[in-house]
């Protein structure tokens, strides 16, 4: 199974990634050999497997104590922030 | 045509944690922007969650209350998408294997019929940050305090038939989370709001319309007028031959109407999968009893039990279980008098209420206390005050937060019962009112409640209306 | 006196014995580290400053008698790890500025165990690749050959102890990323089983398999760093709450009677025949020392690799939703709008493997394709872990080559990712399912070094570095050093 150009341009829109025009045939065909590549799974029978989502079998979410156990650190974390105002982070205009 | 509507509601309520689903931060209301968000929060690189386990007991209480199937094993997924309020690019929810499932209501619509309403499911998830707009030229500014508050979001059958009946159920469904202790209910602050997935059908199919949703309704009205809106535009649009599209609405409250979001229109492909940095949370049944065994009584119940116990209406019972604080408020007038539960009722609902709603008070707020309207009631069924002064009395009480009997001694308000004064009171106005007195004895009996006025006028209003009556009677007669 | 060819085992001693302090020993690694820099290119970051503040805290703690177990031990974090107020790109120039405002688990940890940390290690960008070719910050070159891959993800932590730049590494795991650079470079790498060491802080690449883990010279030193490194952390739900067992007391234990298997999927035709012959060897010496072999299969272990490339990438494609520009890492100039922020500050930001696996995992997971991929692939990851559990039932052990050929050149396989990807094939089967293991020096060919891969049971740590320990007791592969860096 191969991927189109429109298939790349729809995931990369999907994954928010801009690709630029060089990159979209090394990607359509690249993906395509990886799918092709994994499509080697169908022939597993898998029928009546469950599907495996942790590596650990029997483990079991443990809950946390409702406690608040931190104050504000907002300018330790915003030192990473590429645009702050007011203790905002900032976007373009998003308009809804 | 005739048409019939078909209405669905997603509810989203903020659980009463005190701290978020995910993390440590405080999930309290109003504080500065992104002072109560760390660094799950926020999505930074490296971190993990790790589950609140009183978000997990306030669902399975939701759960309870709604007669739901409580999942033994429930899974987490990471719901897919970019949005600035959303920090690490998906929400986590729960997706396939929500913690409840299959649970119902019961709402009383307006002719006093029943209707159940199916609830398909609840599951917990984490709400997403604010952007804010205002006063950042060509910016938006984004708060994550928000992100990470556990919310369930509580999904109706399309059971609902009208905007009517959709508030009904939200109202129902508010009553009971504030009843549980799981959400403040808050809908201006957000704590409760919801989507609502409409569409419109001949009547009598069998099969539904394609549905519009409509986002983030924060208050009852809204719910009704935009599903109301969404109706009528629905049937014009297929009346004229249109198509009814699959989309993302928003209601817009100024205007009144609903508009498309065509920004969120793009395909949505959430790609749910399986959170791996969650396990399975599984629940054991001694874990769902005990959370059983810890149930308050449910609105319902108690509307029943008002019923039965103080011979209360439907109507009158359901207004009373309204809310838990207004309900033990009034047990508690009773508890103190004694008994007269239907006089209790029609005070808590009538002046009371009045009160508390024209200056905008919560039944905790109430300026007179339960014992103080306790003691107030004590003096009608003594007979030291009327029903009539009783409301002066009440509103002096809620003034200067007095008790009932210093405002009646301070004003002499108590009732004249002595019959001797009362006569007095009597002949004086017969004397006074010749014609009238020879009108009414000539068979003009309408004549009577001018007298009982006269008299009451003469007594300052004190005079015992069940002795004046008799004595009147008795006096007139020719 | 030479320090930097002497393990961690070693070095604890001559610590404790006051031979040489804590600062000498971080300034002769300093030394060596910067020196490296321009042939190898091993480090993104050198923490020369923070480094030596930190030995003489722990000289002080050393003279004081209040030391941790590895104080004043030198060593290097792969730059996956966050490290508090130091640069932790993750080999990406997504994260080239960004300074981690908190200490991963594993880090403190060490941290509090009187660890040194001399700098950031460098790595396949976000852990993805199996050559250090992906690196932002360019590839890491072997010592044995620089014209050649140091393997990957872990590649600046394999290749900083095999030129005996520090005397331990950490480093992560993912489908090979410890095991694979290791065997590639001629040192010891752990992968513990998943859940053993706490993820906290390590950036994820994709969380169901993703382990923490440890490079050294000898398995004894990693016993000695697993101590440390390990434990139940209540901040990462997937940890184990489970005691960690003194790995140095059962280091020493005979073989004898100890059941291995030869996986019979790991002497495939991929295997490159010149490897072979050290692998049979390593297991002849086994043989000698008192194991069982017996030859095992494991059916669908030859679908780990399209099972991996379904699975790591679709966890990848959401792990990594979170570089959007918005409150740390690369943000594009002037975007006209919300979408040019998102598309243009993550299309910059990363390079090509890791967009490849991004768009692989957002295929896989999309509508109309998670069932026949991303689920199907997790019902063969079933299949692969229960072959593993019924291989257990028979055996103690499984052994068989960590990579199926040793370093390639640099530039080799860069334009073919399925090729590359298979470089992993023996590797991502214990990751799949779950299970520690390790590989360590077993022999040369062509003067490159070839690796011998155990996997054990889950939770079989103390087995799996008993076994490696006994075999370097018998062998002096993991003491060769390249001519270079003697």
């Amino acid at each position: 199974m191969s991927l189109t150009r429109a298939d790349i341009e729809r995931i990369a829109h999907l994954a928010r990634l801009n690709l630029t025009e060089a990159e979209i045939p090394v990607y359509v065909d690249s993906l395509s050999r990886i799918v092709d590549f994994v499509s080697e799974l169908e022939r597993a029978d898998t029928g009546g497997i469950t599907p495996m989502a942790h590596p650990l079998p029997g483990l079991r979410q443990r809950l946390r104590a409702d406690v608040v156990d931190e104050s504000n650190r907002r300018d330790l974390y915003q030192r990473n922030a590429p645009a702050t105002q007011a203790g905002l982070y900032l976007v373009p205009k998003v308009i809804e | 045509m005739e048409w019939e509507s078909v209405i669905g509601l997603e509810i989203h309520a903020q659980l009463a944690t005190r701290s978020k689903i995910f993390s440590g931060s405080a999930t309290a209301y109003g504080a500065e922007p992104n002072t109560q968000a760390n660094l799950v929060d926020l999505g930074y690189p490296g971190v993990l969650p790790v589950l609140n386990g009183e978000a997990v007991r306030m669902a399975v209480k939701f759960g309870l209350a709604i007669r739901a199937q409580i999942a033994p094993r429930s899974v987490f997924a990471r719901k897919n998408y970019f949005y600035p309020d959303l920090p690490k690019g998906y929400q986590i929810s729960q997706y396939e294997l929500p913690i409840v499932a299959r649970g119902e209501l019961t709402i009383v619509l307006d002719d006093g019929t029943r209707k159940r309403i199916g609830i398909t499911r609840a599951h917990l998830e984490e709400d997403a940050g604010k952007s804010l707009h205002e006063g950042l030229p060509g910016a938006t500014g984004i708060d994550l305090n928000r992100a990470g508050t556990p919310l369930i979001e509580i999904v109706s059958e399309p059971d609902l038939r009208s905007a009517k009946e959709a508030v009904a159920y939200m109202k129902k469904v508010h009553t009971l989370v504030r009843y549980l202790e799981i959400c403040d209910g808050n809908m201006q602050e957000g704590s409760f709001r919801c989507d609502a997935n409409v569409s419109v059908r001949p009547k009598g199919s069998d099969r539904f319309g394609t549905r519009a949703e409509i986002k983030n309704l924060n208050s009852f009205r809204f719910v009704e007028k935009a599903i109301n809106y969404e109706i009528e535009r629905q049937i014009e649009l297929l009346e004229s031959g249109g198509q009814v599209m699959q989309e993302t609405r928003l209601y817009d409250p100024d205007r009144g109407e609903t508009r498309s979001m065509r920004s969120k229109e793009e395909a949505n492909d959430y790609r749910y999968f399986p959170d791996p940095d969650l396990l399975p949370l599984e629940l054991d049944p001694e874990y769902i009893e005990a959370v059983r065994a810890d149930l308050p009584e449910l609105p319902d119940e108690k509307a029943a039990r008002f019923m039965r116990d103080y011979g209360l209406s439907e109507y009158d019972a359901g207004v009373l279980t309204a809310s838990r604080e207004l309900a033990s408020f009034y047990e508690e007038v009773v508890g103190r008098l004694g008994g007269e539960p239907k006089l209790a009722a029609n005070w808590v609902m009538g002046d009371l209420a009045g009160f508390l709603n024209r200056d905008g008070l919560e039944i905790a707020a109430s300026r007179v206390s339960a014992a103080q309207l306790a003691g107030l009631l004590a003096r009608i069924r003594d007979n030291t005050i009327s029903g009539k002064i009783a409301k002066e009395v009440f509103e002096a009480m809620w003034t200067d937060s007095s008790d009932a009997d210093a405002v009646i001694e301070a004003r002499g308000l108590r009732q004249i019962t002595d019959i001797g004064a009362i006569e007095r009171a009597i002949d004086e106005v017969m004397a006074k009112n010749p014609t009238q007195l020879a009108e009414y004895r000539a068979g003009k009996d309408k004549l009577f409640g001018f007298f009982v006025g006269q008299v009451m006028k003469a007594t300052g209003g004190k005079a015992n209306p069940a002795q004046l009556n008799e004595l009147l009677k008795r006096k007139l007669a020719p | 006196m030479t320090l930097h060819t002497r393990t961690v085992a070693e070095l604890g001693q001559g610590l404790r014995r006051r031979e040489y302090s804590a600062v000498e020993l971080a300034q002769a690694c300093l030394g060596r580290l910067e020196s490296a820099q321009v042939e190898l290119n091993a480090m993104i970051t050198i923490t020369a400053e923070q480094a030596l503040a930190e030995a003489a805290a722990a000289d002080a703690a050393l003279a004081a008698g209040r030391a941790g177990p590895l104080a004043g031990i030198p060593l290097v974090h792969k730059d996956i790890f966050c490290t508090e107020g130091v640069l932790t790109s993750c080999g990406s120039k997504m994260l080239a500025n960004f300074v981690s405002p908190y200490d991963a688990t594993v880090v403190a940890r060490l941290k509090a165990a009187g660890t040194v940390m001399l700098g950031k290690a460098n790595m396949d960008e976000f852990a993805m690749g199996s050559s250090n070719e992906t690196s932002f910050f360019g590839p890491v070159r072997n010592p044995w050959d620089p014209r050649r891959v140091p393997g990957g993800s872990s590649g600046g932590s394999a290749a900083a102890v095999a030129a005996r730049l520090v005397p331990a590494a950490t480093a992560t795991d993912t489908g090979g990323s410890i095991r694979q650079p290791a065997a590639l470079c001629g040192v010891t790498g752990l992968k513990p089983t998943y859940g053993r060491v706490s993820r906290y802080g390590m950036i994820a690449f994709a969380s169901s398999l993703d382990q923490g883990g440890v490079i050294t010279q000898t398995a004894e030193d990693a016993a000695l760093m697993l101590g440390a490194m390990a434990g139940f952390d209540p901040r990462d739900s997937t940890s184990v709450d489970m005691p960690v067992p003194d790995y140095c007391a059962t280091l020493a234990r005979p073989l004898e009677g100890l059941r291995i298997g030869i996986v019979r999927e790991f002497f495939d035709e991929g295997l490159d025949p010149v490897c072979e012959q050290p692998i049979r060897a390593a297991l002849a010496e086994y043989e000698r020392q008192g194991a069982l072999l017996r030859e095992v299969s494991c059916p669908n272990l030859p679908l780990s690799v399209p099972t991996y490339y379904v699975v790591a990438p679709a966890e990848c494609s959401s792990n990594l939703a979170r570089f959007d520009g918005v409150r740390f890492g690369h943000r594009c100039e002037r975007p006209r709008d919300l979408m040019d922020l998102y598309t243009r500050s993550r299309g910059e930001g990363f390079g090509a493997e890791v967009k490849r696996r991004i768009m692989t995992g957002t295929y896989v997971l999309s509508a109309g394709y998670y069932d026949a991929y991303y689920l199907k692939a997790q019902r063969v990851r079933q299949l692969i872990s229960q072959d593993f559990a019924r291989a257990f039932e028979q055996v103690d052990l499984l052994a068989g080559p960590t990579s199926p050929t040793p370093a390639f050149a640099l530039g080799a396989k860069v334009s073919d990712p399925i090729t590359m990807y298979l470089n992993d094939i023996y590797t991502i089967g214990a990751n799949l399912a779950g299970l520690p293991g390790l590989s360590i020096p077993c022999g040369f060919v062509g003067g490159l070094p070839v690796g011998l891969q155990l996997i054990g049971p889950h939770f079989s740590e103390a087995l799996l570095l008993n076994a490696a320990h006994r075999y370097q007791l018998e062998t002096d592969w993991h003491r060769r050093v390249p001519s270079a860096w003697a």
